[in-house]
């Protein structure tokens, strides 16, 4: 099986089997890394764009080392202030990349549908590395390859999306993406963190952590932007910590081991316990290393790779 | 290289209407009058000299066979953006006539964000004056406060002295309850309206479509519809408190129609207007993150729209506008969050409303006919253009069964931002006559 799609935009809308072809080229790419030599001469020839709007440490070393282990010529664009500040429209910055002849483009933009609207004016592959509070694909699968590595299949898991909703598009794109896959999912956070409607996307909402935690297999913790509490949406990080916050304690009301994932960068003692972070079911840091191997299967099976690899 | 000044920048062009002109055949119906009938309508020298059967045995004017079309009173569209002065690039006073002729309007009503904002008679009288040129009445609306900053109120006595029809700050919210409850107040003294722009900005707060499912799917930041309803809500109560006329402008939300027909009944002056696009689309068309779809207020929900059909079927909304505001491409292109608000509205407004609520027998001719040649007029006490011996020809004349798609060549505002291009309407404002001139529709 080939798969059809020029570019990676979202999980919306994206079959299971096509989410499983993503995850079983990762696995081949994942042995990969743990070779001495771990560079692949697959996209030798082909040009790749990281075009960053938006300030990102792992998301763009994750993409670019991705890249180099697959042999490609790698352009980097982070652009401090947004096209608009420019003058120039985000559609003429990229058409002037791809007037150099390149491939494909990586795009992190604070405005959801920043790479839907390239992906329609270029003829370069896009890959959505965020696109404001709207998807994450590379995050949300990397989280499902990780998932699927401890438990024999993600049908019928239950997986909790711990903390800010409302603004985080690893949320979107995870949801997405386990309820193609079968899995059941649970958000919890505050009222004020969790969007409107959100019901509708077969998700089931919680208030209470100590609710939720004897149900999950999976715990995936979010991240809280400070700027969250400065704004009003709520009253205080002790009050957040208190409520929301994973800890050794509450893990403890489980009657089974609970997988613990954050797509970081974390606040430790905030949304998640320092010793939570470092327990032995931590994948935390296993999450890092399988974005990398993710993303190199992003790459192939858009230039066109087959998921057959001899 | 010297320049030279330019007369017109513009090929199409109002042209002179003869003498005499034969209007044979057509369905004449205008609401106000009760008149609905198939008969011939004499033009002499651009007024109206006898309606009923003329012979063109020996008739020396021109003859138009309009069998089968309907001749109505002039249209018109009383919430425009022209952006001149300020603009230009956008929009002017004369490629929004020609916008307003091309879609079968002979008056719209400016608003008055343009820069400088009309808040003073001078600024009125630079809007009448430079659209005297053309035969689409530009009717201005003055600003509410001064430099629609919402702290001190216009002059509004001299500003209605010198021709302003209405107040409004439109775009922004005259925030202080105060400032809007003497601006009721006052107006109430010159018998013209407040049109108030409801979305309360601190509910708005950075929003960039309504916030709802489709905006938690799509990451948008969302703007509540009950930022709206407070807004309808606390104008309705400051009209019923002060004896004022507030009017609605675009409404949107089931709650806030739902308002207005409460306040109607307990005998509030108060009335309404919407848009085309909020009875043509939802939330959901922003899906497509198509810059077009970003509009203030935003595109609602389904049940939001079907509220709206249902306010404009009994009434309680009273007048269609377009809302017309041309934006330059350019900013039109750029990333969802950063393109400008609104679309352009002039040359669709009748070919929306005709699909949306005559083929789907929400209204009748009569009624549709109202809700754009009667009802605005009314709602601004002002006598609407009525077809009838001795009256200046101030027409519409209207094709009920052409078909016609919008292709982006035929729009003559300056500005083409609008998500029907390529759409298919039945219905089409073929030409307008006003102040002895008349304008073939290009559509």
């Amino acid at each position: 099986m080939q798969t059809q799609k020029r570019h990676l935009l979202g999980l919306d809308g994206m079959s299971g089997s096509q989410i499983q072809e993503f995850l079983d080229v990762a696995k081949h790419f994942r042995e990969v890394l743990d070779r001495p030599i771990k560079r692949l001469p697959t996209l030798q020839g082909k040009t790749v764009v990281n075009l960053f709007y938006e300030p990102s440490t792992r998301t763009r070393i994750s993409f670019e080392l991705a890249e180099k282990r697959m042999s490609a010529d790698i352009v980097n664009f982070s652009a401090s202030t947004s096209s608009v500040k420019k003058g120039e429209t985000l559609i003429d910055t990229v058409k002037n990349i791809e007037a150099m002849k390149i491939d494909m483009v990586v795009v992190r933009h604070s405005s959801p549908g920043a790479a839907h609207i390239l992906s329609r004016v270029l003829d370069a592959n896009i890959i959505n590395a965020g696109d404001g509070g709207h998807e994450h694909p590379t995050q949300a699968l990397l989280d499902m390859f990780t998932i699927s590595q401890n438990f024999s299949s993600l049908k019928d898991l239950t997986v909790a999306i711990v903390g800010d909703i409302a603004h985080s598009r690893v949320a979107m794109s995870n949801i997405y993406g386990l309820k193609s896959m079968g899995a059941r999912v649970l958000l919890c956070g505050p009222a004020t963190l969790i969007p409107r409607e959100i019901d509708k996307l077969g998700v089931e909402v919680y208030h209470n952590i100590d609710e939720v935690i004897p149900q999950v297999d999976v715990l995936n913790i979010l991240r809280i932007q400070l700027e969250r509490q400065s704004s009003g949406l709520f009253p205080s990080l002790r009050e957040y910590h208190n409520y929301f916050g994973i800890t050794r304690e509450r893990l403890r009301r489980a009657d089974r081991p609970i997988l613990i994932m954050h797509p970081g960068p974390m606040n430790r003692g905030l949304e998640i316990a320092s010793d939570v972070a470092d327990s032995e079911h931590s994948v935390i840091l296993e999450q890092v290393t399988n974005g990398v191997a993710l993303r190199m299967a992003v790459l192939y099976l858009l230039a066109g790779g087959q998921s057959e690899i001899h | 290289m010297k320049f030279t000044k330019k007369i017109s920048q513009h090929k199409e062009r109002f042209e002179k209407l003869p003498d005499k002109f034969l209007l044979k055949g057509g369905r004449i119906v205008d609401p106000a009058q009760g008149v609905d009938k198939e008969t011939d309508l004499l033009i002499v020298d651009g007024t109206i000299e006898k309606i009923g059967s003329v012979d063109t045995a020996n008739f020396d004017g021109e003859v138009q066979d309009i069998k089968g079309k309907l001749i109505t009173p002039g249209w018109m569209d009383m919430h425009v953006h022209l952006r001149e002065p300020g603009r230009e690039d956008e929009e002017t006073l004369e490629t929004g006539s020609l916008s307003a002729a091309n879609g079968g309007f002979t008056a719209v009503c400016c608003m008055p964000n343009t820069r400088p904002a009309i808040d003073s008679q001078e600024m009125i009288r630079y809007v009448s004056d430079r659209g005297e040129k053309f035969p689409v009445d530009i009717r201005p609306i003055a600003a509410v406060t001064k430099e629609r900053e919402g702290k001190e109120l216009s002059e509004m006595l001299e500003l209605w002295e010198a021709g302003a029809v209405a107040f409004s700050d439109d775009g922004r919210v005259v925030a202080s309850p105060e400032i809007m409850r003497r601006a009721l107040e006052y107006s109430k003294m010159v018998g013209l309206p407040v049109i108030g722009y409801a979305a309360d900005p601190v509910l708005v707060n950075g929003g960039q479509m309504n916030e709802g499912y489709v905006s938690t799917c799509l990451g948008l930041k969302g703007i509540p519809s009950v930022a709206e309803d407070m807004m309808v809500a606390r104008d309705i109560m400051l009209a019923e408190y002060t004896g004022g006329h507030y009017h609605v402008a675009h409404i949107t939300t089931a709650r806030s129609v739902d308002l207005v027909r409460q306040a109607k009944s307990r005998g509030v002056r108060v009335t309404a207007e919407a848009t085309p696009h909020h009875f043509t689309l939802t939330d959901e068309d922003v899906r497509s993150f198509d810059t077009n779809t970003k509009i203030a207020p935003p595109l609602r929900t389904e049940a939001d729209r079907q509220a709206i059909i249902e306010g404009l079927a009994d009434g309680t909304i009273d007048v269609i506008t377009s809302d017309h505001s041309p934006h330059a491409w350019e900013e039109k292109a750029a990333e969802y969050i950063y393109a400008p608000f609104g679309i352009i509205g002039l040359e669709t407004m009748m070919g929306l409303s005709f699909n949306q609520l005559y083929h789907k027998k929400i209204l009748t001719l009569e009624q549709l006919i109202e809700k754009f040649a009667v009802n605005p007029f009314r709602v601004l006490g002002l006598t609407p253009p009525s077809v009838k011996t001795g009256e200046l020809a101030n027409l519409t004349l209207f094709d009920p069964t052409e078909e016609w798609t919008l292709k982006e060549k035929n729009i003559l505002s300056r500005s083409k931002n609008t998500p029907f291009i390529g759409e298919t309407f039945t219905g089409k404002p073929f030409a307008v006559i006003n102040h002895k001139q008349r304008f073939i529709s290009r559509l």
